[in-house]
């Protein structure tokens, strides 16, 4: 495109990217992910990762929390369409530097390996709220809960010690303090 | 115990408290019940298009010339796959669109059921907002649901899913009281501080410049009274896009006419060169911007828009007020009459340079062309269309291409929602049925498709749906046998390889006109013309107006691939000054 003469158009240049922790309370009603998801990707933005699941039973809301990357002029226009979707109730944005909000991940890891390795892959994964939630002869399911670039690094390091899957879900995020977003 | 009625009965309820007169529509499976019920609702007349695309077109014909909601009712699968085009379309354009279809029984979803399709997912990106009703009970109001949000904030198209067993489903209908908070003013978001600011910039301002689009047009007819008003009081220039034409008297000395990729020299060179620019409900398209990073580099800018999202998604403005263009428009009047008494005449001398740098732009007179008294030139075709109709209170719909340009560029606006062409989606084959829904609505009025032979092909068969209810549309075909804006950008971009634009074998389209049962006319040189078109406006038929143009003109002015407003190219009169005038020629 760029080099076509009939291009009417040029991308202009890349601005720098940053990654943002976007949260949408949604009416939980069918196709609602769908119109969300659709947005993203219809307009061409990133989602680096997904957490969905109905907060309050009683009034039909579901959180969806989305961790993106964009320019500030894409992050902004994200708020802006999806705030105009009908089922969207309310759109928080939080910088992932953000130290006033608290980002957590999990991760499931099973581990299959002598007695020796299972021990220290345990060690390893302990600053992390480590729980073994499963355990044989020579396996063990562990479950961390930690930041995205922190269960990266354990999950290469864990490779060593005979962890052989990893499950892991979006990033969930909450302010601290006795504040909640309105 | 209260009546029940059926789900087909309550769609008709429904569309009876919205007041809605007119549906466009084709029958088929999945919408049977509704079909069967609308012998009983006789405030409601339906008209039978020939294909589902027409259906939508017609639907936003009537909802542009009326500033009403448009509905079409459509069958599951092939019916609504087929409206697809047309609701993005009123997407891109923020028409708004009520889109009825039928699906199959709601055990049948999922099965790959005859003519099933995923018609909320297939039409989710290109609505404001659907619906698969699954319950009764939730039918009425998610109906009602549907034209409070196709119409309110900024408009658009939205549409409901309805399973052939809900449709026979009963349940009791409360009548639906329209809420008072829903009009313009919940989406007003702008303070007294917003106005004032805007006020402070217009008075420090000495080359300002008012860019309007199609936002004034939605906004109702209240709105462009209100800009006229705006645009005397400040004595400002004002350019529209395509969208927002007839939102300003086109004659008027202080139009410089459409900006953007075929606007005029003094438009967008005003709009590079400004040092104050204030967009009313424009959204800074591409086409208008050209290359975004040189767009009008010295200027503050200001943007009034309803839609929030589209403040800062192309260009950064200066100032951004949120709210309904109407309710904007009369703030700013009413403060500016308030606290600066003078500021007309203070602001007159302060401008005067810059209509001065406008008037030389001006004279460069951009739109004109080389004259011939052998062919008919698409422009003098306008021309004298627009000469020969100006008198009557016309309503015209384009198709896209060439003619579309043409037409806006030489056919003068002086009214709101007379003007019907697809801008952003580019929709060739729009303006047909677009024209037999704007005749739906004005019954009397006259309505005329400035076409391309190669775009009304593409719906020609709604001619037949023009002749069933005896609808007057006059098809005014600029024929030159080329898509005409392919053949230019091939010619001036891509080496003149004509690839593929030339239509051989085009039907005849006299004798088209003929076997549709209305009326063809054919003018092949400029000395008939203006006859051949006093003949079209005298008949009271459907006409296919078949004018033979030349075949290698092209549409300038316009700014070439990737360059900024005020490097554009010029028509070859202005590469050749000594050859004869439009003037001298044509008015032989």
């Amino acid at each position: 495109m760029a080099n076509s003469k009939s291009a009417y158009s040029l991308a202009s240049k890349k601005e720098r990217f940053d990654t943002h922790i976007i949260v949408v309370w949604v009416d939980n009603e069918a196709g609602v992910l769908a119109r969300v998801v659709g947005l993203f990707s219809g307009r061409g933005y990133n989602i680096e990762s997904l957490a969905v699941a109905e907060v309050d039973q009683k009034l039909n809301i579901s959180r969806i929390t989305i961790v993106t990357t964009g320019t500030p002029q894409v992050i902004d226009q994200i708020k802006l369409q999806l705030k105009k979707l009908v089922p969207v109730h309310k759109v928080a944005d939080f910088k992932r530097e953000d130290k006033k909000v608290i980002f957590k991940e999990m991760a499931l890891f099973k581990l299959v390996g002598n007695k020796m390795k299972l021990e220290k892959a345990f060690k390893a994964c302990k600053k992390y709220d480590a729980i073994i939630l499963d355990k044989t002869n020579k396996s063990n399911v562990i479950q961390i809960t930690a930041l995205r670039r922190e269960i990266d690094s354990i999950s290469n390091n864990l490779k060593k010690f005979g962890l052989v899957s990893v499950s892991r879900t979006g990033a969930v995020a909450m302010t601290r303090g006795a504040e909640v977003f309105k | 115990m209260p009546k029940l009625y059926s789900g087909a009965e309550i769609v008709f309820k429904c569309l009876e408290d919205q007041g809605v007169s007119n549906i466009f529509g084709y029958p088929g499976g999945a919408v049977l019940p509704i079909y069967d019920e609308l012998k009983n609702f006789k405030s409601i007349k339906h008209i039978l298009v020939r294909h589902e695309q027409g259906a939508g077109h017609a639907a936003e014909g009537y909802a542009r010339s009326t500033g009403k909601a448009g509905v079409l009712l459509v069958t599951s699968g092939p019916g609504a796959t087929n409206a697809v085009t047309a609701l993005t379309d009123a997407y891109m354009d923020s028409v708004p669109l009520v889109c009825i279809s039928g699906q199959v029984p709601t055990h049948l979803i999922g099965t790959d059921a005859f003519q099933e399709c995923d018609t909320t997912g297939i039409t989710r990106p290109c609505t404001k907002h659907n619906w698969l009703v699954k319950d009764i009970k939730d039918l009425a109001g998610v109906i009602h649901k549907a034209f409070e949000v196709a119409t309110t904030g900024r408009p658009g198209p939205v549409l409901v899913d309805i399973p052939k067993d809900i449709q026979f489903q009963k349940t009791i209908y409360k009548k639906y009281k329209k809420q008072k908070k829903l009009n313009g003013n919940s989406h007003n978001r702008f303070s007294q501080e917003n106005i004032d600011q805007l006020i402070q910039l217009m008075s420090k301002s000495s080359k300002p410049i008012f860019y309007t689009g199609g936002g004034v047009i939605n906004s109702g007819p209240k709105a462009s009274e209100l800009l006229k008003e705006l645009v005397y009081t400040t004595g400002f220039p004002i350019t529209t896009t395509l969208q927002g034409l007839g939102s300003f008297p086109a004659d008027d000395n202080q139009f410089l006419g459409m900006l953007g990729m075929h606007g005029t020299y003094e438009a967008n060179n005003a709009m590079y060169d400004c040092d104050l620019m204030i967009n009313i409900g424009a959204r800074f398209d591409d086409r208008i911007t050209g290359k975004i990073d040189e767009f009008s580099p010295r200027s503050k800018k200001v943007h009034i828009d309803i839609d929030p999202s589209s403040i800062n998604k192309n260009v950064k403005v200066d100032l951004a007020i949120v709210g309904d263009v109407k309710s904007v428009i009369a703030s700013t009047i009413k403060t500016l009459k308030k606290k600066k008494t003078n500021f007309v005449k203070s602001n007159k001398q302060k401008t005067s340079k810059w209509w001065e740098k406008i008037q030389k732009w001006r004279s460069k007179r951009s739109l004109d062309y080389i004259g011939s008294e052998e062919t008919i030139k698409p422009q003098y075709a306008i021309e004298r269309l627009y000469e020969l109709t100006k008198d009557k209170d016309t309503y015209i719909t384009t198709e896209v291409g060439q003619h579309q340009m043409w037409a806006a560029q030489h056919y003068k606006f002086n009214k709101p929602n007379r003007w019907m062409t697809s801008g952003g989606l580019g929709t060739m084959g729009y303006g047909l049925p677009a024209a037999v829904g704007v005749q739906v609505a004005h019954p009397n009025k006259l309505v005329i498709d400035i076409a391309g032979e190669a775009s009304v092909l593409m719906t020609m068969q709604e001619m037949s749906t023009a002749v069933q209810y005896s609808l007057p549309i006059k098809i005014f075909i600029l024929n030159n046998e080329y898509m005409g804006m392919v053949r230019q950008w091939q010619e001036l971009l891509h080496d003149k390889n004509y690839s593929e634009s030339y239509t051989a074998a085009l039907p005849d389209f006299v004798k088209l006109a003929e076997a549709y049962g209305c009326v063809g006319i054919r003018a092949k040189t400029p000395e008939e013309l203006d006859d051949k078109i006093i003949e079209m406006l005298n008949t009271d038929q459907p006409v296919i107006f078949d004018c033979m143009v030349d075949k290698q003109e092209n549409c300038y002015p316009m700014i070439p691939s990737g360059k900024p407003h005020n490097q554009m190219l010029l028509g070859p009169k202005d590469q050749k000054e000594n050859v004869i005038t439009r003037k001298g020629k044509t008015l032989v």
